[in-house]
């Protein structure tokens, strides 16, 4: 259904993406999480038609999104991270705005509007202006408004993010009858456990580039296990970096002024084996110690957690 | 059939800027305080007239009030100058800045719909505020002295001139992020088309009469090219429009007192009408263009293949 192919895009210089390629299928929850200014939103917009890539491919249902935008906005709902809403209008009178801009006629929406405001459960409000709903209501609204031209595709950009928890479990179940519908659903977060829970993959995205994608379980193993061990000794890096090379779950070694770091995937039973390994070479070891890759920076900040923003 | 054509020329886009633009209590106050701006200057003017002229020589007769006429026809142009800016360079970046713009430009709205839609529902808001001064006119009406003819061309002139400042601040507010800076670019812009022009004309005029009184004149008076720069002046074209001898005084040279009597090579307000159509053309298509993100450096890109639809999905 989503099919990206080495995209960049570049604000000047800066590469805010760097070659992401990602296929989701028919059906998929896919959730995309990476810490703020990772690259969601960019390539969100661009999957949107609002945005141009500078290089690479992305296609919605087979439509590339800068050939054929007009086809790709059918077939898709958008919901920004920032979104505002036109305070002066009624939550149906908006509805029947976004509707009538989707070129659905007028009995038809007469019919669909109710169904959409119960679906996420804002009919008591039907009546209401815009500017008197809480912001879980406008963010339901909002979301409302992505189904009026029922899309294959829901492109929702931190639609949790800022809300109280209940407002949070309100939206999720929302979420999980439109995947019951068969929807396929793109979702952001900058925080792993808000979407662990409800979607069937998740890619995690830094700096612009795509460093793990999979299924939830097999991301939080890799996520785990990949890590980088400093050791510290006296005088002695190089040929400590020369046996190390050849040991069990080393994947590759450097050594520096500052010491030798060792990627290791080995769990703690079998690193502590290496520490034993290591001294009984006789090289005099002043630390052994666990650094944190990329990844695991990645890993703890994305499972933060809490209501920062 | 009603039903139908409402629905043809009414779209989304339109009803809601309408629905919006008549909802909000700032719409009617700008209605209230335009009609009384240019009611003070209609009694400021009867008031000089009337009191001031002494011994009661002055009557209001239709001499009068035609130059009444031009003093509020002079009055309504500064005034739409003022007000069109403030009312069509935030049409874009304040949906921009509101953070709803990007919800209306995923819907299947094409970009022309949606900045002809704005510009038509600012023009039609300006159009019922231009209108609501006619009773300031009656005095007019009732003393005379102007042809309904006239009265007509003056209001479809302000409607020229309100499309020309409102394509320029929906360029304005496209190009630019914010709404304070598409404001005071058009604003500067209206600048130049109000003033400048004219400053250029008494310049240039200034100029190339003196040159030709030094060259002793002895050549008969001829059409001099200065005038076409009064023509890109809205009230050089706003008096053609009163007097029609006006555009042929503007492009001859003065020798002796006695002016040329060849024609004006073309009336100011036609040439004021016929460059800034060329304008509006293009400032319009640039905010369509620009108002969702241009695709570049085609060349050489194939376009990908439309998928096979697949029937029964
Ligand atoms: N219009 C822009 N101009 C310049 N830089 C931008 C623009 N939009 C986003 N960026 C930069 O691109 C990076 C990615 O941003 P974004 O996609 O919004 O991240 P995320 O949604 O993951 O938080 C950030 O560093 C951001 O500062
Ligand atoms: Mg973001």
């Amino acid at each position: 259904m989503i099919e990206i192919r080495n995209l960049s895009k570049k604000y000047g210089t800066f590469e805010a993406l760097k070659n992401i390629s990602l296929d989701i299928e028919k059906g998929t929850v896919f959730g995309f999480v990476g810490p703020n200014g990772a690259g969601k939103s960019t390539t969100m917009s661009i999957l949107a038609t609002l945005a141009l890539p500078t290089s690479g491919t992305a296609k919605v249902g087979g439509y590339e999104v800068t050939d054929y935008p007009k086809e790709v906005r059918k077939r898709i709902g958008y919901m920004p991270d920032f979104f505002g809403v036109y305070d002066q209008l009624k939550a149906t009178e908006y509805l029947h705005f976004y509707g009538a801009s989707y070129g659905i006629p007028r009995p038809d929406r007469e019919k669909l509007i109710p169904q959409l405001l119960d679906l996420v459960n804002l009919s008591n409000k039907a009546d209401s202006y815009v500017d008197s709903l809480s912001r879980g209501m406008k963010q339901r609204l909002c979301l409302a408004r992505c189904l009026v031209h029922d899309p294959d595709v829901l492109i929702l950009d931190e639609p949790a993010s800022g809300l109280d928890p209940r407002a949070r479990i309100e939206m999720r179940e929302i979420l999980k009858e439109l995947k019951l519908m068969g929807k396929t659903i793109i979702i952001s977060s900058h925080i792993l456990p808000e979407l662990a829970e409800m979607v069937d993959e998740i890619g995690v995205i830094e700096h612009g580039e795509m460093i793990a994608q999979g299924k939830v379980a097999d991301i939080q193993n890799r996520l785990r296990v990949k890590k980088v061990i400093h050791i510290r000794t006296l005088d002695q890096e190089n040929s400590l970096a020369e046996k190390l090379r050849d040991e069990p779950f080393v994947s590759s070694v450097l050594s520096d002024n500052t010491g030798v770091h060792v990627h290791y995937s080995g769990d703690d039973a079998q690193q502590s084996e290496l520490l034993r390994q290591v001294i009984s070479w006789g090289i005099p070891v002043v630390s052994f110690q666990e650094a944190q890759s990329n990844l695991e920076d990645v890993f703890l900040e994305i499972t933060k957690g809490g209501p920062s923003a | 059939m009603n039903m139908n054509w409402s629905r043809k020329w009414i779209n989304p886009v339109l009803d809601k800027e309408f629905r919006l633009r008549m909802r909000s209590p700032k719409s009617m106050l700008s209605v209230l305080l335009y009609v009384l701006a240019l009611g003070a200057v209609a009694m400021a003017f009867i008031y000089m007239f009337l009191y001031l002229g002494r011994g009661g020589q002055q009557r209001f007769d239709p001499s009068m009030s035609r130059t009444m006429f031009y003093v509020l026809s002079f009055a309504q142009l500064v005034l739409i100058a003022f007000m069109a800016p403030a009312l069509t360079a935030g049409v874009i970046s304040s949906e921009r800045e509101k953070q709803t713009l990007s919800m209306l430009l995923t819907t299947q709205q094409s970009s022309a719909t949606i900045v002809l839609s704005k510009l038509v529902s600012s023009l039609s808001f300006m159009t019922l505020i231009v209108l609501a001064t006619l009773p300031v006119y009656s005095i007019v009406f009732l003393y005379g002295g102007i042809s309904p003819k006239q009265l007509v061309s003056v209001f479809l002139f302000y409607l020229f001139v309100m499309l020309l400042l409102g394509s320029l601040g929906i360029l304005f507010s496209t190009l630019f992020k914010r709404t304070i800076v598409a404001i005071i670019v058009t604003y500067g812009v209206g600048l130049i088309i109000f003033l400048v022009t004219g400053l250029l004309f008494l310049f240039f005029m200034g100029i190339v009469q003196r040159n030709y009184m030094m060259s002793g004149a002895t050549t008969p008076p001829v059409n001099s090219w200065v005038g076409y720069i009064l023509g890109l002046n809205p009230g050089g074209a706003l008096i053609s429009i009163f007097e029609p001898t006006f555009s042929k005084e503007v492009f001859s040279l003065m020798s002796g007192g006695s002016t040329i009597n060849s024609k004006a090579p073309i009336q100011l307000w036609l040439e004021f009408v016929l460059v800034y159509s060329v304008v509006i053309v293009i400032a319009l298509w640039i905010a369509i263009r620009r108002i969702r993100p241009v695709k570049r450096g085609r060349l050489g890109r194939q376009k990908t293949k439309k998928p096979v639809e697949t029937l029964g999905e």
